[in-house]
């Protein structure tokens, strides 16, 4: 290797620390936040996501105080064999556990030379004991918080134990229709589609029609207009809110999809016509001239020209409008509320009234970001502006 | 099939006034090339017969048919672009075919037209490809057919041959010759490069500041420009233009410049008379300069001393810059001249083909 390459792999170093560094920053909290989701949720609740492969909890506790007389697997003494249920719900705590350690066994301290156990290390044998003979056992990863989020399951065990056992809350049917359950990130989810595309749609749709007027159809007082909607973008959202609120009261609708539809397409609008006005205005003038000496009327040339060539800058309008839609708590919860719910208002509301439901936030959390996801990625190779390569003599 | 015509035609852009009054004739089949540096306002005149300018005064007329307020797609014509302009999105085939499909032509029909402008160009196997897969003569020629499809009346061409290199500009400029023979219709071609204007037009239109010249065939506008303008414009390298002073008598009258007098022909002096003993501006062109050693038979070269500032030579000639009493001028000798820079030799000025224009108007004095 040539003392001119390593020279430039070490100047690309330091970029390259600082991109790793930045993923590195990204991943790991989603990571953990992925991995968290998918464990039991008495795991969550004692010991961290970077623990999920180590060794069952009390299994070392179990191994020093337990295993030299029972053996490993506490088989070895087979009229007290730690595998046999029976014998383990004798003591299902520790407390009974440690009383039971403190008696004389046959004369002798049960325990012999080997120290008591502490208490938490006791809870800790006892939940092993458990796990081996098989009272309790939790897988290391599970779906439940998922199906118990997507059905709005808000029980102390999971929905398909309490479906299972018939012991479901009075809410729940138990069968597919609990998708559509008020309470659950489904229902959730779905209201959260209808409020996003129509958002999404209305808006890039008329401001496409107005980026082509701007651009390329003359007509008296354009740049006053065009100025006038540049200058609407720094009204703020928060100060419409009383007199919107106020006029849907009037007009019944707030609480309906279509109050949220008009919200959002009217505040998407500005931007919107600003953006694919400045991408219209820079396509080739030549490109339009052409069309209309091959007869094509306003009407065509926007349709079969304008609309195809500017993907790229729909596709990352579309990407944009909708993560903002997607993410919206404020107007959702505004104008929605609880009436609609849609996801952002259902985990915000997992977060005040269930306090320590990790589990559940969780995993709403990943419903949630699912479909950015997929729409981010499936639509990211539009951000690479290549289309208009081969129009003009480049 | 239709001639076009500007009747007083102007137009402004705020302030600025960018097509002068221009009076145009262009009759059926004819080829005329628009020339002209560039800001004179040519490729304006072009857009405004196209219709993608609004005419401010005056008239256009296509095929006796005024056009000033018939929409671009109504008026029949096609145009090329300098840029090409075609469609990024859309293959070779529906370039050509689209302006057929938006006045709903027949399938069957726009197959056949398009496939049949593809053969006349050379780019039947093209067809299928998108424009940025194509070269720059082959988008050229894509633009081309889409206006051949069209078989629109009149074809107006802005700058065509721009973009494309030297080699490939002379070759594409023999074809769209051949392309208006064949076809037989109109052509209103505009460029700056007076060379196309020369080899390509029928007649040639020479613009300056919005106003029009002079027009009239190649040929004529070479040997009898009316103008400064167009006799230091058309031909290259450009004609050399001297301040002098016309000096003698009616009957034998000089010419004196820097460093020379020399004997006005006597088929000349009649229209100088109202000039004698005024300063007029004496033209010649390079080819008319010579080596007097070498100059060809039958020409009465007169003398002029000279020094030799710089030579250049193109291998069939050679360009001698002269300086004639601090006056800088070029003159194309054969290559066999003994001119050698810094020193002294004998011009010949071949008094037969000069031109003499009036200080003021600018214009020849006829």
């Amino acid at each position: 290797m040539s003392v001119e390459r390593i020279k430039k792999i070490l100047g690309h170093l330091p970029t390259h620390i600082v991109l790793i560094g930045l993923c590195a920053i990204w991943l790991i909290p989603a990571f953990g936040l992925l991995i968290t989701s998918l464990r039991p949720f008495q795991n969550i609740n004692t010991s961290g996501w970077w623990t999920v492969l180590a060794a069952p909890r009390g299994s070392e506790e179990y191994s020093q105080t337990c295993a030299s007389c029972h053996g490993s697997d506490g088989k070895a003494i087979a009229w007290a064999d730690h595998t046999d249920p029976e014998v383990v719900q004798q003591y299902p705590r520790s407390i009974k556990l440690l009383a039971m350690l403190k008696q004389d066994h046959k004369g002798q301290p049960h325990l012999g030379d080997i120290p008591m156990p502490e208490p938490q290390q006791a809870a800790d044998i006892a939940d092993y004991l458990k796990r081996i003979s098989g009272i309790e056992v939790r897988p290391r990863f599970t779906l439940n918080n998922y199906v118990d989020a997507l059905m709005g399951y808000r029980g102390r065990n999971n929905y398909v134990t309490d479906c299972a056992t018939g012991e479901q809350a009075l809410d729940l049917n138990c069968d597919t229709s609990d998708l559509l359950n008020p309470r659950g990130m489904g229902r959730a989810f779905l209201n959260s589609l209808l409020v996003a595309i129509p958002c999404t749609i209305l808006p890039i749709i008329l401001a496409s029609f107005a980026g082509y007027a701007f651009s390329w159809i003359h007509f008296r007082s354009r740049v006053w207009l065009f100025a006038l909607l540049v200058g609407l973008q720094i009204v703020p959202l928060q100060m419409t809110l009383i007199p919107i609120s106020r006029l849907y009261a009037q007009l019944g609708l707030n609480g309906t999809f279509l109050g949220i539809w008009l919200f959002h397409t009217g505040f998407g609008l500005p931007y919107a016509i600003y953006l694919m006005r400045n991408f219209l205005g820079s396509l080739p003038r030549d490109l339009f001239e052409s069309a209309y000496l091959d007869g094509a009327s306003h009407w065509t040339a926007f349709w079969r020209l304008a609309l195809p060539l500017s993907v790229p800058a729909l596709a990352s309008l579309g990407i944009f409008q909708f993560l903002w839609i997607w993410n919206d708590l404020l107007v959702a919860l505004v104008f929605l509320g609880g009436q609609k719910p849609v996801l952002t208002y259902q985990i915000s509301n997992m977060v005040s009234s269930l306090g320590a439901g990790w589990h559940l936030l969780t995993a709403a959390a990943f419903i949630s970001m699912a479909l950015p996801m997929i729409v981010f990625f499936s639509l990211q190779r539009y951000f690479v502006r290549g289309m208009l390569a081969g129009a003009v003599k480049g | 099939m239709a001639g076009v015509i500007y009747d007083h035609v102007t137009k402004r852009f705020g302030e600025v006034v960018a097509v002068n009054d221009m009076n145009l004739d262009v009759p059926d089949k004819e080829f005329l090339v628009l020339v002209g540096p560039s800001g004179c306002g040519k490729t304006t005149a072009l857009r405004l017969l196209a219709g993608l300018e609004e005419i401010t005064s005056g008239e256009i007329k296509i095929s006796d048919r005024v056009v000033n307020d018939v929409a671009p797609k109504d008026r029949d014509i096609a145009m090329v672009f300098q840029s090409y302009a075609l469609y990024p999105h859309m293959s070779v085939y529906d370039n050509m075919a689209f302006g057929l499909k938006l006045r709903k032509t027949p399938k069957p029909e726009i197959d056949q037209r398009v496939k049949d402008a593809a053969e006349i160009l050379g780019i039947e196997m093209l067809l299928d490809r998108k424009p940025r897969q194509l070269s720059g003569g082959q988008r050229q020629r894509v633009a081309l057919g889409r206006a051949i499809v069209r078989n629109p009346q009149v074809f107006l061409m802005d700058e065509p041959l721009s973009n494309l290199d030297a080699k490939l500009r002379v070759q594409t400029r023999a074809e769209i010759s051949k392309l208006h023979q064949s076809l037989q219709t109109t052509f209103i071609y505009v460029t700056h490069d007076q060379t196309e204007a020369m080899t390509m037009g029928t007649r040639i239109a020479v613009m300056k500041d919005g106003i029009l010249k002079q027009v009239d065939t190649p040929q004529k506008l070479y040997d009898h420009p009316d103008n400064m303008f167009v006799a230091g414009f058309i031909g290259s390298p450009a004609m050399n233009f001297f301040e002098t002073k016309l000096s003698g008598t009616a009957e034998e009258m000089y010419v004196e410049g820097p460093g020379f007098k020399l004997r006005v022909p006597p088929d000349k002096t009649k229209a100088l008379k109202g000039h004698l003993g005024k300063e007029v501006v004496f033209g010649i062109r390079p080819e008319d300069i010579h080596d007097r050693d070498f100059a060809p038979p039958g020409i009465t070269a007169e003398p002029v001393t000279t020094m030799v500032d710089v030579t250049e030579l193109m291998g069939s000639e050679v360009y001698v810059y002269l300086l004639s009493d601090s006056k800088s001028f070029i003159g194309r000798f054969a290559p066999r001249t003994s001119a050698r820079v810094g020193k002294q030799i004998d011009a010949g000025f071949d008094m037969g083909n000069v031109h003499f224009f009036d200080r003021s108007s600018e214009k020849t004095i006829r």
